[in-house]
């Protein structure tokens, strides 16, 4: 993974271009990203860093996060989170990561919870066509056929099914980088990018090779 | 809506909006970009529907052109928008002139607004 930057997504909203296109934009404001651990081959198997965002009240947190803070004279932070590096010595704890990591840079990934869906049925979950409505028909809204019988006597594993929907994980690659505004430090995306308003999402150039 | 993203949005607004509403008769100068070159094309017809708020504020003008109904929806804050001229006011009785689909010639018309003194 390389070095990305942590911000909160406000909203969305729409800007126009040199050209006077209105081009759909996610509004993602920044805060301060400081490192909080450096992480090298020999100590712990792996060259990352660790940095923290969003400062927290030290009663939200517990004792051992705020002994790791508290040894090298750090504000607390509510979120933490490991980028992979190649040289983990060009970073020190207490150094700031800033927005100019996103220079020169076209596409980015956007990483971020999903919304939440909650309990879903195979029809909105999984795209299933759903029954006939009428003439008699009580299969409405039904998964159908999950499998055969007495062979193979069971379910086949990853059988789509109704469940828990979003509130996971979600990456969208290859994202346009509409605009970098260091001073306000607002990070402009174009089209939409994963979770609901508020929510933390991270921001990398991206990794995607092909087009 | 977000403080921040109210702040945004004021960078690319216009300042001055005309005052123009349904009923109006208009005329909207769009700048066109063909190939290098860069002209202004009018759009003349009757507002029939105004939407949005902030940046994001429209105006749907229809003409009938040859006898087809031409409708364009413009964006108030584009700067792709030159001007806006007012040519008519109208005295309507609703915010939405759906209606104006379904008539044609003569039952078209709409009243001039007289302002009061």
């Amino acid at each position: 993974m390389t070095l990305g930057v942590i911000g909160k997504k406000l909203g969305m909203t729409q800007i126009f271009d040199e050209n006077g296109l209105a081009i759909p934009v996610t509004v993602i404001k920044v805060d301060d990203i400081v490192v909080t651990q450096v992480k090298t081959v020999e100590t712990d198997g792996y060259n990352a860093i660790q940095v923290g965002t969003v400062s927290a009240k030290e009663k939200h947190l517990t004792k051992a996060q705020l002994g790791h803070f508290k040894k090298n004279n750090l504000e607390n932070y509510r979120h933490l989170q490991e980028f992979r590096v190649d040289n983990p010595s060009d970073y020190k704890v207490g150094d700031k990561i800033e927005l100019s990591v996103l220079d020169n840079v076209e596409k980015v990934d956007v990483t971020g919870k999903s919304i939440g869906k909650g309990f879903q049925g195979t029809v909105k979950r999984w795209n299933f066509g759903r029954g006939p409505m009428g003439h008699g028909s009580k299969n409405h809204r039904e998964p159908g056929s999950i499998g055969a019988g007495t062979t193979p006597s069971r379910v086949i594993k990853g059988k789509r099914m109704a469940g828990n929907m979003g509130n996971e994980r979600v990456t969208i690659t290859k994202l346009k980088l509409v605009k970098v505004d260091a001073e306000k430090n607002l990070v402009l995306i174009k089209g939409s990018v994963p979770g609901c308003e508020g929510r933390l999402v991270t921001i990398v150039p991206t990794r995607t090779k092909w087009n | 809506m977000n403080p921040i993203i109210d702040e945004l949005e004021k960078t690319y607004m216009e300042k001055e909006l005309p005052d123009v509403n349904p009923g109006d008769t208009v005329k909207v100068f769009v700048r066109i970009i063909e190939g290098n070159k860069e002209r202004t094309q009018a759009f003349e017809g009757t507002i029939i529907k105004k939407h949005g708020e902030g940046i994001n504020k429209t105006i749907t003008v229809r003409k009938v052109f040859q006898g087809v109904g031409v409708e364009r929806v413009f964006l108030m804050h584009s700067p792709r928008i030159e001007k806006i001229t007012l040519l008519r006011r109208g005295d309507v009785r609703r915010s939405k002139l759906y209606y104006l689909r379904e008539r044609s010639g003569k039952a078209t018309r709409i009243k001039e607004k007289i302002e009061k003194r």
